[in-house]
C-alpha cells in the first residue's frame, strides 16, 4: 500500500471534487430556477476559458481586464441562450429541452474546435508556479488557488440565496412558479438572471481548471461529470450538488488508487462515477438531499 | 357515362373499424410504397452508356440510410412510443456489430444467422439496462442511459474476447447458402430486405394490444398503470425491442464495414440517432427514415456548400476549408436545434401537412 499516494490523490480528490461541485451547483440553480436539464454546462466552462485565454493572448491584456471582459461575455451569452433557444421551448416536453441543450452542447464544442484548434494551449503566466509544502505533500499554488476560489464562490451562492433580494425571488420561483409571479416575480427576468449567474460562475470553473490544466476540449467533460455529482446530491439540492462533487472527486481518485494499486484495468478513473450514478439511481433516485416529487392523478 | 350503380366516392372515407387501422390509409399510399420498394430494387442495377446510375458513393449513402434507420426505427420506439428517454442508443448499435462479429468469428454460425442472433443478444442486455428504467423516468432516465454508454464503451475497450479490444474486430461478409454476397451494389439488398421486414414490423406493433399499451404508458403512466397496464414489464419491454432494432441494425454495419472498430459507437452517435428521430418525428415510423436521411445528407450538403463557395474567390480561404468537419458536427447540433424550435413534430408532420393540401386540391376548404 503506497500511503503518500493515497493521501496525494485524495487532496486532488478534494480539490477536484471542489470544482466538481461548483459546477455542479450552477447546473443545481438553472434546474431549480427554471426546470431545464442543462447538458451544456461543460461547454460554459469551455466558452468561458477559450474567451479568456483569447482575450488575455490575442490581445495581450492582463488578467485583470481578461477575466471581468470574460464575465460580462458569459452574463451576455447566458441570457442570450436563455432568450433565444430555451424560452421557445417554455412547456414542451422533457425530451425537446434535454434535446436542444445537447443540440447546444455539440453546437459550441465543433465551434470552439474550429475556432480555436484541437490541440491543449496552456494559460499565460498570471501566478507563480513553485510548488509549497504543506504537512509533507507537494501541493501547486494554482490548486489552493482554486480550492479557495470554490469555496469563495459556494459563500457567494450562499449569501445570494440567503439575504440578496433577487436570490429570494428565485427561491421563490423554484417553489411555486405561479405564486411567485403573482406575487411580483418578473419570472422571465429570473430565468433569464439564472442562466446568466451559471454562465458566469461555470466560466469562472472553466478559467481555473484551465489555468491549471491548460484550456482544450477536455474541460467540457466536466459537464459530463456533473450528472453524478447532482444524482448523488439530489437533482434540486444546492447543498447536495457540493456535497456530491466533493464525493464524485474524491471517489474517481480513490477508483484510480485501487486499479493502479490493484486492478491494473486501467480506466475506472473515468468509468467508476457512472457506476456510482447507476447504483444510486436503482437505490435511492432522489439521491442525499433531494426531495421526492409525488405525483397526483 | 352516368350509370345508376354505386356513385364513386369524392375521397377515401373509413366506414369501419379495421379500414381505420390499417397500415395503409389510401390506395395512393399502397402504390407508393410498391414503387418505392420496386425503385430501390432496380435502381442498382440500372445503368446508363455503360455507367452504373447511381455511383459507388450514392449508394454507400443509401445503404447508411438504411442501416441507420433501423436503428433510427428503433430508437423511435422507445422514445416516440413508450416516452422514455435514452442517450446511449450507439452503444446498443455497437453491441449488435461486436456480437455479430463474435458470434461469426468464434462459433463459425455463418452471417445470415449471426445478425438475428445479434439482435436477440442486444435485446438481452437492453432488457438489463432498461430494469432501472423500470423504476426511474424522465430525465434521470436521460442521465442513467448516459452513464450506460460511458460504462458500455469501456466495456467494449476491455472486452478483449468480445471485441478484439483496441485493435477491434473483423466482420465476415454477408453470406446466404453459401453464396456470398460481396460488394455494395448486392448488400444493398440485403439492407433492403431487413429495412421492409423491421419497419413493417413497427407499424404492425403500433396495431396491437402491446403497442397500444406502450403509447398509454407514454401519454400519462398513472392512468395506464389503473387500466391494469404492467408497467415494469412494458418500460423493459420498450426497451428490449429499441435494443433488438439497434442491434440488428449494428450487425448490419458491422458486416457492411467489415471492421467494428471501439472508438465508433460514441457519445455522439447517439445523440445523432436522437437527432434523427427528432427531426423526423417523434412517434412516427416513416419519420424515423426521413429522419435518418436527413441527417445523414446534411454532411453531404455541407461539404457539397463549402466546396462550391471554396472554388469562388473570397470563399478559398484555409479557415473555411479546415473548417468543414466542424461545419458538419455544428449544422448537426444546429439542425437539432432550430427543429426543436420551429418544427418540434419533425419531417413526418410537414409531409402529412403537404398531403392534406393535395388531397383536396383545388378546392382546399
Amino acid at each position: 500500500m503506497n500511503t503518500s499516494l493515497l493521501i496525494q490523490l485524495l487532496v486532488n480528490g478534494l480539490i477536484v471534487g471542489a470544482l466538481y461541485g461548483v459546477v455542479a451547483m450552477c447546473f443545481v440553480l438553472i434546474y431549480k430556477a427554471t426546470q431545464v436539464v442543462n447538458f451544456a454546462q461543460g461547454e460554459f466552462l469551455l466558452v468561458g476559458a477559450w474567451v479568456c485565454w483569447w482575450v488575455m493572448t490575442d490581445l495581450g491584456l492582463p488578467f485583470w481586464v481578461g477575466f471581468p471582459a470574460t464575465l460580462i461575455f458569459m452574463l451576455i451569452f447566458g441570457v442570450l441562450i436563455q432568450v433565444v433557444v430555451l424560452r421557445p421551448l417554455i412547456g414542451e416536453p422533457i425530451i425537446s429541452i434535454i434535446m436542444v441543450t445537447v443540440g447546444l452542447s455539440i453546437f459550441f464544442q465543433a465551434l470552439m474546435r474550429w475556432l480555436f484548434g484541437v490541440f491543449v494551449k496552456p494559460y499565460p503566466q498570471i501566478f507563480e508556479t513553485e510548488r509549497v509544502n504543506i504537512f509533507g505533500l507537494d501541493v501547486e499554488p494554482v490548486y489552493i488557488m482554486s480550492l479557495i476560489i470554490s469555496i469563495m464562490i459556494m459563500l457567494g451562492f450562499a449569501w445570494f440565496f440567503k439575504f440578496s433580494r433577487m436570490g429570494l425571488a428565485m427561491r421563490a420561483t423554484a417553489f411555486d412558479q405561479q405564486v411567485a409571479q403573482s406575487m411580483g416575480v418578473s419570472i422571465k427576468q429570473v430565468f433569464a438572471i439564472s442562466w446568466a449567474i451559471s454562465a458566469m460562475v461555470s466560466a469562472l470553473a472553466g478559467v481555473v481548471v484551465g489555468i491549471v490544466n491548460g484550456v482544450s476540449s477536455i474541460i467540457s467533460l466536466f459537464g459530463i461529470k456533473v450528472f453524478p455529482a447532482v444524482i448523488v446530491g439530489g437533482l434540486d439540492s444546492v447543498i447536495g450538488s457540493i456535497i456530491g462533487g466533493l464525493i464524485i472527486g474524491v471517489l474517481e481518485n480513490m477508483a484510480q488508487f485501487v486499479d493502479s494499486e490493484f486492478l491494473n484495468w486501467g480506466n475506472m478513473y473515468t468509468v467508476a462515477p457512472f457506476y456510482v450514478l447507476i447504483i444510486i439511481l436503482m437505490v435511492k433516485p432522489y439521491g442525499l438531499f433531494g426531495t421526492k416529487d409525488i405525483e397526483r392523478v | 357515362m352516368a350509370t345508376a350503380g354505386t356513385p364513386l366516392p369524392s375521397g377515401e372515407f373509413h366506414t369501419s373499424y379495421r379500414a381505420d387501422m390499417t397500415i395503409m390509409p389510401s390506395r395512393m399510399s399502397r402504390w407508393f410504397l410498391v414503387l418505392g420498394v420496386a425503385l430501390m430494387l432496380l435502381l442498382p442495377q440500372m445503368s446508363f452508356g455503360g455507367e452504373y446510375l447511381v455511383s459507388e458513393y450514392a449508394l454507400s449513402m443509401l445503404i447508411t440510410i438504411g442501416i441507420f434507420g433501423i436503428a433510427a426505427l428503433g430508437l423511435n420506439i422507445l422514445v416516440g412510443f413508450s416516452g422514455q428517454i435514452s442517450l446511449g442508443h450507439s452503444a446498443f448499435f455497437g453491441f449488435g456489430a461486436f456480437a455479430s462479429a463474435w458470434i461469426n468469428n468464434s462459433f463459425e454460425i455463418p452471417v445470415f444467422w449471426s445478425i438475428p442472433l445479434a439482435g436477440l443478444m442486444t435485446t438481452a442486455v437492453g432488457m438489463i439496462v432498461g430494469i432501472p428504467a423500470a423504476r426511474i423516468k424522465g430525465l434521470y432516465l436521460a442521465i442513467a442511459t448516459l452513464a450506460s454508454q460511458f460504462i458500455l464503451e469501456d466495456f467494449f475497450a476491455r472486452a478483449e474476447w468480445f471485441t478484439g479490444g483496441t485493435a477491434g474486430a473483423l466482420a465476415n461478409s454477408f453470406s446466404i447458402f453459401g453464396y456470398e454476397v460481396l460488394g455494395d451494389r448486392s448488400y444493398i439488398y440485403v439492407v433492403l430486405a431487413y429495412v421492409v421486414v423491421m419497419y413493417a414490423l413497427a407499424a404492425n406493433l403500433m396495431r396491437t394490444r402491446d403497442g397500444r399499451a406502450m403509447i398509454a404508458v407514454r401519454d400519462h403512466y398513472l392512468s395506464a398503470e389503473m387500466m391494469g397496464i404492467n408497467l415494469t414489464k412494458y418500460r423493459i419491454l420498450s426497451f428490449g425491442i429499441s435494443s433488438f432494432y439497434a442491434g440488428i441494425g449494428g450487425a448490419l454495419w458491422g458486416h457492411y464495414l467489415s471492421f467494428v472498430s471501439v472508438e465508433g459507437f460514441d457519445i455522439l452517435l447517439s445523440i445523432q440517432f436522437l437527432g434523427m428521430i427528432i427531426i423526423g418525428g417523434l412517434g412516427s415510423v416513416m419519420g424515423s427514415l426521413m429522419g435518418t436521411a436527413f441527417l445523414v445528407l446534411l454532411p453531404e450538403i455541407m461539404e457539397h456548400a463549402v466546396s462550391t463557395v471554396g472554388k469562388t474567390d473570397w470563399g478559398n480561404v484555409p479557415w473555411l476549408r479546415d473548417g468543414l468537419a466542424y461545419f458538419k458536427e455544428m449544422a448537426i447540433g444546429l439542425a437539432i436545434i432550430l427543429f426543436l424550435i420551429f418544427e418540434p413534430d419533425g419531417l413526418a408532420h410537414r409531409w402529412r401537412l403537404i398531403k392534406a393540401y393535395w388531397k383536396l386540391y383545388p378546392f382546399s376548404y
